[in-house]
């Protein structure tokens, strides 16, 4: 099937019929193309939505406490409970496949340095907080376990504050001293959000210092705010969570069926729900996509029948030579299969490469945007539509294919 | 070398059913060269077309070199005796317009599976028999009308078939170009190959050797 001869015939007619040769190649090129492209192009809204999620750990709840709203076990409405360090301790021990908690507690306090004074948010924390947040560490370090264990009076200044602090060179801070309600604490660290967004402001301004040294500098009396806790490899958060918020419920004298009181929210839920919303897209590109590549198919199909009739005579003459049925279907066969792999072929790379060549220049210019990140074409994807494309050339071609071998060549050579 | 026995054929359309064939009776032998007349519509291509095997027959029975060509042959099978068996040569000469005249004359061997030098070297060889050796290289639309029914004859050569059937192989030509092309003829069949040829023309009908009329379908006088 594959000698040279069914080569040099193919390029004949490809060389004969440059136009619609051309029309046709466009057709599939188009349609592979634009399939390949709108993949890519949904793979980058994903991963801009999914770098969000991916860097806030997705196995991870927050906890708080908000006012209760039923009387229980002699406690009127209204009563506001609250957590505490040891409420960690009994979540560790009597939940299992808790991974770690990492709380905060938080404060509004003057900060100053030299002549600089301004009141920022002041976070006690353990040295968690870090993973469960999209936050990274600029300079320096962040919060340690032994920092806590030793209650030193250390501080992490969000990139803003050590800018408003120390200047431009936010690196210089470190080593330096702040003041922090009138306690002297040591800068250890700069910290900040990955991605500067609105909603991202606070976390550039806060201060973090450990937590055991805010319960006893500040007088706060072993307080935790909120916390978040993770889930161990293998449990799931959704199922952890109800058991969280029921021992809370039962330390702090909360009605079990009070829908407030302990307050408890993961991002399970939202991530599967996120994750549907792309599945969804992806399976409508998918649909758009293939009918645009379908579309292409039927040129080519249209295009072969047309060649097999144009060619009728010329087939008629080559039955009387002795051309064998097969003969003819397999020439026609491979003629399509030709058109359509290397048209569709092309359209794959030239699909790869403008998705290829986005993802590189918004890297190169270093576009961060909310939108759209990191556009990839999956091989799978890529090796799925080149086997599709195959079986569809053979498909378009099968029918002309079929009529060819049944023209009679007398009526086809009938002299006029 | 062709046995018919009863031949018949007819064409059947959704409301007529028009009988070309009642009955063709007719033994060619080896070496043989025959011109079949007749009037128009009196079946002459039909009855070519059938011995070429490009047409099937309702009944009767055809031998060809002793093999019987059954009449519901299957299409590879047709193919297969085609090939080996029969050279056609037709009026409107039926070259490929974007092969050239080597290439045209090689298609057959082409599909006899021979290796593509033999097959440039063999048509070679059938264009220089027609005289046609310096012309290998153009195409068709290169050529003369009498220059291209020549390479249709060295086409129809080129397998070594048992017969050559030519269907009004001078029809389309001029009468020199016509006397140019039965020359060949004349010279293929001094070689001791089998021709049948249809004709209108009574003077290239006198040049064969033996003239088959037919009329409504049945062989009217066999003989010079
Ligand atoms: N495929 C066909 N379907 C129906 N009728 C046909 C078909 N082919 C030929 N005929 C009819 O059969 C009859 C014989 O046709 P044929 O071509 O054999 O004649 P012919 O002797 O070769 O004529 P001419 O000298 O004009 O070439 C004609 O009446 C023709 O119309
Ligand atoms: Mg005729």
């Amino acid at each position: 099937m594959f000698n040279r001869d069914t080569w040099q015939e193919i390029w004949m007619t490809i060389k004969q019929h440059k136009l619609r040769t051309f029309l046709t190649v466009l057709g599939v090129f188009w349609g592979v193309f634009m399939l390949i492209f709108m993949l890519g192009m949904g793979s980058g809204l994903e991963n801009a939505v999914f770098r969000d999620f991916g860097n806030r750990a997705t196995n991870i709840m927050y906890v708080w406490s908000s006012s209760t709203s039923l009387p229980y076990q002699g406690y009127q409405p209204g009563r506001f409970p609250r957590l505490n360090f040891d409420d960690l301790e009994a979540i560790k021990q009597q939940v299992k496949g808790v991974g770690f908690i990492a709380p905060r507690t938080r404060l509004d306090a003057k900060v100053v340095h030299g002549e600089t004074a301004e009141t920022y948010e002041i976070r006690g924390e353990l040295s968690q907080m870090i993973k469960v947040e999209a936050l990274k560490v600029y300079h320096g370090r962040y919060i340690s376990d032994l920092d806590n264990d030793e209650s030193r009076k250390v501080a992490v200044l969000g990139t803003r504050t050590a800018e408003v602090l120390f200047g431009r060179n936010v690196g210089e801070a470190i080593g330096q001293y702040v003041t922090i309600n009138g306690a002297e604490f040591l800068v250890v660290g700069i910290f900040g959000p990955r991605v500067i967004k609105p909603w991202t402001e606070d976390d550039q301004e806060a201060v973090v210092i450990p937590l055991t040294t805010m319960h006893r500098t500040f007088g706060m009396d072993g307080r935790v705010h909120y916390f978040a806790v993770s889930a161990q490899e293998g449990y799931r958060i959704a199922q952890i969570e109800p058991q969280v918020r029921s021992l809370l419920k039962a330390r702090h004298h909360v009605a079990p069926n009070d829908p407030r009181g302990i307050g408890g929210f993961n991002l399970e839920a939202e991530f599967q729900q996120v994750r549907g919303l792309f599945d969804g897209i992806s399976a409508f590109l998918w649909i758009v996509g293939i009918g645009t590549l379908l579309a292409g198919i039927v040129g080519v199909s249209n295009i072969m029948l047309i060649v097999v009739k144009e060619r009728t005579k010329e087939i008629g003459i080559r039955k009387a030579i002795g051309a064998t049925p097969a003969s003819i279907i397999s020439s026609i066969l491979t003629e399509s299969i030709f058109i359509t792999a290397v048209s569709g072929y092309l359209g794959l790379l030239a699909g790869v490469l403008v998705i290829g060549g986005i993802n590189l220049l918004m890297e190169q210019a270093s576009v961060d945007s909310q939108m759209f990140y990191n556009p990839e074409v999956n091989l799978g994807i890529a090796i799925g539509a080149m086997v599709l494309l195959t079986i569809a050339g053979t498909v378009a071609g099968l029918i002309p294919a079929m009529m060819a071998a049944r023209v009679n060549p007398v009526v086809a050579l009938k002299d006029e | 070398m062709i046995a018919l026995r009863d031949i018949r054929k007819a064409y059947s359309t959704e409301f007529t059913r028009l009988e070309v064939l009642k009955g063709i009776e007719l033994t060619i032998e080896d070496g043989e060269y025959v011109s079949i007349m007749g009037s128009s519509g009196s079946g002459k291509s039909t009855l070519l077309n059938i011995l070429g095997i490009l047409d099937d027959y309702d009944s009767g029975t055809y031998h060809l070199d002793n093999t019987l060509i059954s009449k519901d042959l299957s299409q590879k099978e047709a193919a297969y005796y085609r090939n080996r068996f029969i050279g056609f040569v037709f009026q409107s000469f039926n070259l490929l317009n974007f092969k050239t005249a080597q290439e045209n004359v090689a298609l057959p061997l082409y599909y006899q599976k021979i290796s593509r030098k033999e097959r440039s070297d063999l048509a070679m060889h059938h264009l220089e028999q027609v005289g046609l050796a310096e012309w290998a290289t153009h195409f068709p639309n290169q050529l003369s009308g009498g220059q291209q029914q020549r390479v249709a004859i060295a086409r129809a050569l080129a397998t070594n078939p048992k017969v050559i059937l030519a269907d009004e192989p001078t029809g389309a030509l001029d009468s020199k170009t016509s006397h140019e092309v039965m020359e060949i003829f004349d010279r293929v069949n001094a070689e001791g190959k089998t021709l049948i040829l249809v004709t209108h023309e009574m003077d290239i009908a006198h040049r064969t050797k033996r003239i088959i009329h037919i009329k409504d379908g049945l062989i009217l006088k066999d003989g010079v």
